[in-house]
């Protein structure tokens, strides 16, 4: 099926959820969803027999420096297309509802971008840091990281190091 | 209390324990030798490396996609390869392709070798892991001869790959893969797939249904083994795969039930011959001669856009987002892998199994700890 006739479906079927459409580099489909619409609009994409993007691909948090975004990255078995749902989200407290209901694999997902970008994600059941010390403070993947001097009274001696990197000399070919 | 009322108690498996694969912990709560539940505590191993790539020019990251899954690199730098070139809208020359593909089937065969060899070893197993081990060696020694690394090979470049292959790279790659498809094979299921121990330490355990899999974000071998025919070089086929002619195999339910651990350990030994049969169909196709690498412009930038690509590693679907806001370096890196999600399944399997069966669990579903953590 092609995309016009994908994307028409979604707009009649999403219909006030989705702000924009887009596409991607690699002709998939991008959509930007409103953050009230966010767990109907994920209901109607899984369980309609005429889109079925009942499998979740990916998940991830953006920190687009002025605004915050969490993007899922959705495939249809039965048509054979990927589409990306994104929704943007403000720069400070950021809040989405969890869409632990509609797939349960993203527990964890969820839980990886809460710990990284410090996202929270009402309604999950164990929202909790994933890949970080419980005792970590900050959100290393915001783009307003502070590097800490020490952890546990232990220096994070590559400080200076990675501070520098920004003006990396490349290529290394 | 009665004399045999049962008592809960919470142990600590891990993090350094023989058979998590890696530094992984298990908080395991028990009820004598059956199992309430297990929870896996993961991070050891997080070394950030999707914040090191917003830092490092878009070539200057390749190393360390080695790390993601250092027991198959090849995989990892193609997967990130292939996503920088679909997003910057870079050709690869036809020779580079076939020596992807090739050390990408490879690199396939080595994880597998530790993929079902360390089942065997964690089930008490020792010799056919010495087996299966033996075979990677002459792996690391072909990849030694493609880029002169054993381990973290960092072989494929955006836009092609780093090296040619050497005079007597084929030959030598063609007596592996006559090896391994008329001898190894047959040697190893004699010596061990159909020991009547290991079926019944496999067979009926840890079942994962297809629509679990699918409800858990399972990918590659463990989502085929649950009867589930997927694979991303056939059903979204990148680079060359569209030209080669492999079966993709999936679970039967050989001596027990349709997704158990056999199914999980048979599936990758099935793999072994199909990856054969491309790596052959590979190096006969291959041209002699040709560029093997695109020469970049210098600065290498990338045009600003949002791209999600993703290919087929060992251990399932390893995906790359990437965000470029037009500079030299990456804007964002989000790496998928197919580890990250195996492991969100354990918690909900283990539930009522034995003790002994987590270990055969963990081993069968092939995870590898730092590409859960990254």
């Amino acid at each position: 099926m092609d995309h016009e006739k994908i994307a028409a479906i979604l707009k009649s079927r999403l219909g006030l959820a989705v702000q924009s459409m887009d596409e991607m580099k690699n002709n998939d489909l991008m959509i930007v969803v409103d953050k009230k619409h966010l767990i109907s609009a994920a209901g109607t994409l899984k369980n309609d027999p005429a889109l079925g993007f009942s499998t979740l691909m990916n998940h991830l948090g953006v920190d687009y420096g002025d605004r915050m975004a969490v993007i899922y990255n959705l495939y249809s078995p039965t048509l054979g297309q990927k589409v990306t749902v994104k929704v943007y989200l403000e720069q400070d407290n950021p809040e989405v509802p969890s869409l632990e209901r509609a797939f349960q694999g993203i527990s964890w997902y969820e839980r990886e971008t809460y710990d990284l970008f410090g996202i929270l994600f009402t309604g999950h059941g164990n929202l909790k840091r994933l890949l970080l010390p419980e005792d970590w403070k900050g959100h290393p993947l915001r783009k307003d990281y502070v590097y800490p001097a020490a952890y546990n009274n232990i220096e994070t001696a590559r400080i200076d190091m990675m501070n520098e990197m920004g003006e990396a000399k490349g290529p290394h070919v | 209390m009665s004399k045999y009322s049962s008592q809960e108690m919470v142990l600590n498996m891990g993090p350094h324990h023989p058979s998590t694969h890696g530094v992984l912990r298990f908080i395991l709560q028990t009820d004598g030798e059956m199992m309430v539940k297990a929870t896996p505590d993961v991070g050891f191993l997080h070394r950030g490396i999707e914040k090191i790539a917003e830092k490092l020019p878009w070539q200057g990251f390749m190393p360390y996609t080695d790390r993601i899954d250092y027991v198959a690199s090849v995989n990892c730098n193609l997967g990130y390869a292939v996503a920088v070139e679909k997003l910057a809208g870079i050709a690869v020359p036809e020779k580079a392709e076939y020596l992807r593909v090739i050390s990408a089937e490879l690199s396939r065969l080595g994880s597998h070798f530790i993929g079902f060899g360390a089942l065997l070893l964690d089930l008490g197993a020792v010799t056919p892991f010495v087996h299966a081990l033996r075979e990677r060696e002459t792996f690391n020694d072909l990849m030694e001869m493609l880029c002169g690394a054993r381990l973290t090979h960092n072989y494929v470049r955006i836009g092609g790959v780093s090296y040619d292959a050497p005079a007597g790279f084929k030959e030598k790659c063609l007596a592996f893969v006559d090896h391994l498809e008329y001898e190894f094979l047959s040697e190893f299921n004699q010596l061990i797939s159909s020991n009547t121990i290991l079926i019944n330490r496999l067979a009926n355990v840890g079942v994962i249904t297809a629509e679990e899999a699918e409800e858990y974000t399972l990918t590659g071998p463990n989502l085929r083994s649950s009867g589930v025919k997927f694979d991303l070089r056939k059903d979204d086929p990148y680079g060359i795969y569209g030209r080669f002619d492999f079966e993709v195999p999936v679970g039967t339910g050989k001596y027990g039930v349709i997704g158990d651990c056999y199914d999980r350990y048979w599936i990758r030994i099935e793999e072994v011959a199909q990856s054969c049969k491309i790596i052959r169909q590979a190096l006969s196709q291959m041209p002699e001669t040709g560029e093997f690498r695109t020469k970049l412009p210098k600065p290498f930038t990338v045009p600003a856009g949002e791209i999600y690509v993703r290919t087929e590693s060992p251990r399932g679907e390893l995906g790359y987002y990437l965000i470029s806001d037009g500079g030299k370096n990456p804007f964002r890196v989000k790496i998928r892998t197919g580890s990250f999600s195996s492991m969100t399944i354990i918690e909900h399997i283990s539930q009522g199994v034995m003790v002994a069966d987590l270990v055969a669990i963990i081993g069968s579903l092939d995870v590898v700890a730092p590409e859960i953590d990254r």
